[in-house]
């Protein structure tokens, strides 16, 4: 799991709870079959794009978290991605925090 | 016997294991609501196929986390009778109560049509009044039922016998042609631990009457009618 996290423009001295906009990627892991991918690979090489290669589909989505700091949105976040989000046989993630 | 179904928003086979459990059996049956907290004191819970919650984030992954699978969890834990069937089987696994993964279809196909499976172990509550290899045909119908499972459970279901049923061919043949949707070693199917709980992609209660184009499905049912009198599951 990589972990961004970029500090915001919000004014970072107020003691009050945070908003952090969250991105999560969610991809098939690398040892998984990805036959859409692999669809859209062969539809691409069909458009004579004959570079593309690797396609791998997977989700992409943002949440809004209130937390204290960006180091709590992450863990919060990366609590719900055990939960429910992503399913770790199948699946890697990637986690973006940003102050809003 | 007393067998409920849980019906989740999107469920659309419960009216067909209702039927088979009710009409074909001649249990008492009753249907539960997925906001539902008991199981009626239910010896067999059937979770039963469609698209639970429309199959959005996974496939049976939200119906995992409502407040009937705690009710489930609770009964499979103390050994009850619990047969997931399609969407159910992926409600399983989502729940935690199977190992696994399942995927997309390899064929990218959402595919509906008989197919074959092959009984790899009687040594269970869903298979006893089967024979060992014996081909039974079932129906299947769904677009991601592509079993997945990481090496060590693979090796541990195999080691175990958990393994229930595999697709294969008229013949009993496993064969790449047979499998219809790319599944891991032809698997159609996976038992719990304690052999209890049984996840499968194919539909025996749409095959459990011949107006419906065969029986087979009915041994399950007949399995565990046994099983349930022999040691009161």
């Amino acid at each position: 799991m990589r972990v961004d996290i970029v500090a915001g423009s919000a004014n970072r001295w107020d003691n009050s709870r945070m908003q952090f906009a969250c991105e999560i990627i969610i991809s098939p892991r690398s040892d998984i079959l990805d036959p859409e991918g692999d669809a859209i690979g062969r539809s691409l090489a069909r458009l004579n794009f004959s570079g593309a290669s690797e396609v791998r589909v997977g989700k992409y989505m943002t949440l809004q978290v209130e937390a204290d700091s960006a180091e709590q949105a992450r863990e919060r976040v990366g609590e719900m991605c055990k939960a429910l989000l992503v399913n770790p046989i199948t699946e890697d993630y990637e986690v973006s925090v940003n102050q809003l | 016997m007393k067998a409920a179904v849980v019906i989740f928003p999107g469920s659309n086979c419960d009216h067909d294991a209702l039927h088979a459990c009710d009409k074909v059996m001649g249990w008492t049956t009753l249907p539960v609501w997925h906001e539902s907290t008991s199981l009626s004191g239910a010896d067999l819970v059937i979770l039963p196929g469609g698209f639970s919650y429309g199959d959005y984030l996974r496939c049976g992954a939200i119906a995992g986390r409502s407040p009937v699978m705690e009710a489930v969890k609770k009964h499979a834990g103390n050994g009850g009778l619990t047969l997931g069937i399609c969407n159910g089987f992926q409600i399983l696994i989502e729940a935690g109560l199977l190992p696994g993964a399942l995927l997309r279809n390899s064929c990218m196909e959402f595919r509906c049509r008989h197919i074959y499976l092959r009984t790899e172990t009687t040594d269970s509550p869903f298979t006893r009044s089967m024979q060992q290899r014996e081909v039974i045909k079932v129906p299947i119908a769904h677009g991601d039922g592509n079993y997945f499972a990481t090496e060590n459970q693979l090796a541990e279901l195999n080691e175990q016998d958990r393994i229930p049923f595999r697709y294969c061919n008229e013949a009993g043949e496993i064969t790449a042609d047979a499998n219809p949707n790319g599944a891991l070693e032809n698997i159609a199917g996976v038992l719990s631990e304690g052999r209890n709980v049984l996840g499968m992609m194919p539909h025996p209660e749409r095959a459990s009457e011949s107006v419906l184009g065969s029986a087979d499905g009915k041994k399950l049912f007949d399995s565990l009618a046994v099983a349930y009198a022999d040691v009161g599951w």
